[in-house]
C-alpha cells in the first residue's frame, strides 16, 4: 500500500520511526556530550504522529516563545527538520557553552544565536545519519536557520510549505539530562515528504 | 461587557461591537480585519496559502486568501454590513527564517500578502493600514467598537493601526 499520509503509517512503520528516533536521540546525546564537555544523559524519546495545532499546544501555547531551528533536507530524502527548543533547553545549553548566564530569549546576542545554530546542526546530523546508516541513502542537510519567536509563527512555516500534502508532522519529544541543571526538553519535527518516506520504508523493507 | 473571539487557523469570524476578534501568532500567515464603520461589524480572516487553485478541496475555502476573503465578505453581509463600505487593514506574512537557500520557503509570507490584495483589489475594498513582512510574529486584534487594529509581537512591542 502506498503512503498518502502520515496518518497512513502502521504500528510496525511507526516502530521504525521510533528506532530511528532513538539513534538519533542517542547520537545527539553524544554529539551534545561534547560539545558542552558535560556529560549529557537521554530518556527513550517519545514519537508522535501531531497536527500542527497539537504541537503547537505541546509547546504551551501559540505565543510561547521558543527557538526554531529549520534546516532542509535533499538528496534522496527531501523535506524539512525542525527543532524547537524551550526556554529550558535554550538555557542549559547556552549557559554551558558561553560560560555565560542566558537569563532570557531577549539577552540572546549574535555569539548565542551561532551557538543555537551549532546545536541545530549536530542535532540535524544526529537524526539524518541514524536514517543514513539504517537505509543506505544519502541525504544533505542545508544550512540552518535559527528563528527566535512565538511557537505559533514559527510553527505556520511548516504547516504553509507542507498545506497541500499534509496538516501532520512526526514528532519526536526529547528529554536530555544535565548533571547540573536537571532535565529540558526539545522537540524535533521530522517533515519527510511522503515518497520520501515511502523510500525510506521500502529501504528498511516495510514496505506493506 | 465586550467578549473576545479567537480566530483560529484556516478560519474566519464576525463580530459587532463591543465584541474584539483575535488571531495568535501569525507568522507567515495572512490576517485580514475587514470593517463597516456604520454597523460597526468587524470581521477577520486567517489565511495560510495564497490560492484555492485547482486544488480546491470542499470545506477549506478558509484556508486561502482568494477563498476566504470573498467567503469573509459573504458572512459579513449576511450580517447587516455593507460591502461597499468595508475598509480593510491587513497584517502578517512574515519571512520567519533567513532561507537562503530555498527561495520558494523564504517567499511564502510575501506570496499571502500578495494574494490578500490582489483579492482585496478584485472586490474594490480599500487597504486603510497594513503591517506586513519583516521577520517576526504578531497576535492580532481587531476592535468591532472602533475599527482599530492592535499588532503585538514578541520582541519589537505593539502597535495600533
Amino acid at each position: 500500500m502506498a503512503l498518502k499520509d502520515y496518518s497512513d503509517l502502521n504500528e510496525l512503520q511507526l516502530d521504525v520511526l521510533r528506532e530511528i528516533g532513538n539513534i538519533g536521540s542517542g547520537n545527539a546525546a553524544t554529539s551534545l556530550s561534547e560539545m558542552l564537555a558535560h556529560p549529557i544523559g537521554i530518556q527513550v524519546p517519545k514519537i508522535h504522529i501531531l497536527e500542527y495545532n497539537q504541537v503547537v499546544e505541546a509547546l504551551g501555547g501559540p505565543e510561547m516563545m521558543i527557538v526554531g531551528i529549520l534546516l532542509t533536507l535533499s538528496g534522496d530524502v527531501n523535506g524539512m527538520i525542525m527543532f524547537l527548543l524551550q526556554q529550558d533547553f535554550a538555557h542549559v545549553a547556552l549557559s554551558s557553552l558561553l560560560g555565560t548566564d542566558v537569563e532570557g530569549f531577549d539577552s540572546i546576542d549574535e555569539m548565542g544565536m551561532s551557538a543555537i545554530q551549532e546545536i541545530g546542526n549536530i542535532m540535524a546530523a544526529s537524526y539524518v545519519n541514524a536514517i543514513s546508516d539504517l537505509t543506505g541513502m544519502s541525504i544533505d542537510i542545508s544550512v540552518p536557520s535559527p528563528c527566535i519567536d512565538m511557537a505559533g509563527s514559527i510553527l505556520s512555516v511548516p504547516a504553509i510549505h507542507y498545506a497541500n500534502i499534509s496538516d501532520k508532522v512526526i514528532y519526536i519529544e526529547d528529554e536530555f539530562g544535565h548533571e547540573d541543571s536537571g532535565n529540558a526538553a526539545s522537540h524535533i519535527l521530522m517533515i519527510p515528504d511522503v515518497e520520501s518516506l515511502q523510500k525510506i520504508m521500502t529501504n528498511l523493507g516495510m514496505d506493506l | 461587557m465586550s467578549k473576545t473571539v479567537t480566530v483560529g487557523i484556516s478560519d474566519l469570524n464576525v463580530v459587532r461591537s463591543p465584541d474584539v476578534l483575535v488571531t495568535y501568532a501569525l507568522g507567515s500567515c495572512a490576517g485580514i480585519c475587514l470593517y463597516d464603520p456604520v454597523t460597526h461589524i468587524a470581521g477577520m480572516s486567517h489565511i495560510m496559502l495564497p490560492s484555492s487553485g485547482m486544488a480546491h478541496a470542499a470545506g477549506q475555502e478558509y484556508r486561502f486568501a482568494d477563498t476566504g476573503i470573498v467567503a469573509l465578505v459573504k458572512k459579513m453581509t449576511s450580517m447587516g454590513a455593507n460591502p461597499s463600505r468595508l475598509k480593510a487593514k491587513i497584517a502578517g506574512g512574515a519571512q520567519m527564517f533567513a532561507c537562503v537557500n530555498n527561495k520558494e520557503l523564504g517567499n511564502i509570507g510575501a506570496r499571502n500578502v500578495i494574494a490578500v490584495k490582489e483579492t482585496l483589489a478584485k472586490l474594490r475594498i480599500p487597504i486603510i493600514a497594513e503591517d506586513t513582512g519583516k521577520d517576526y510574529g504578531r497576535t492580532l486584534y481587531f476592535y468591532a467598537e472602533t475599527g482599530l487594529m492592535k499588532v503585538k509581537s514578541a520582541k519589537q512591542g505593539e502597535w495600533i493601526w
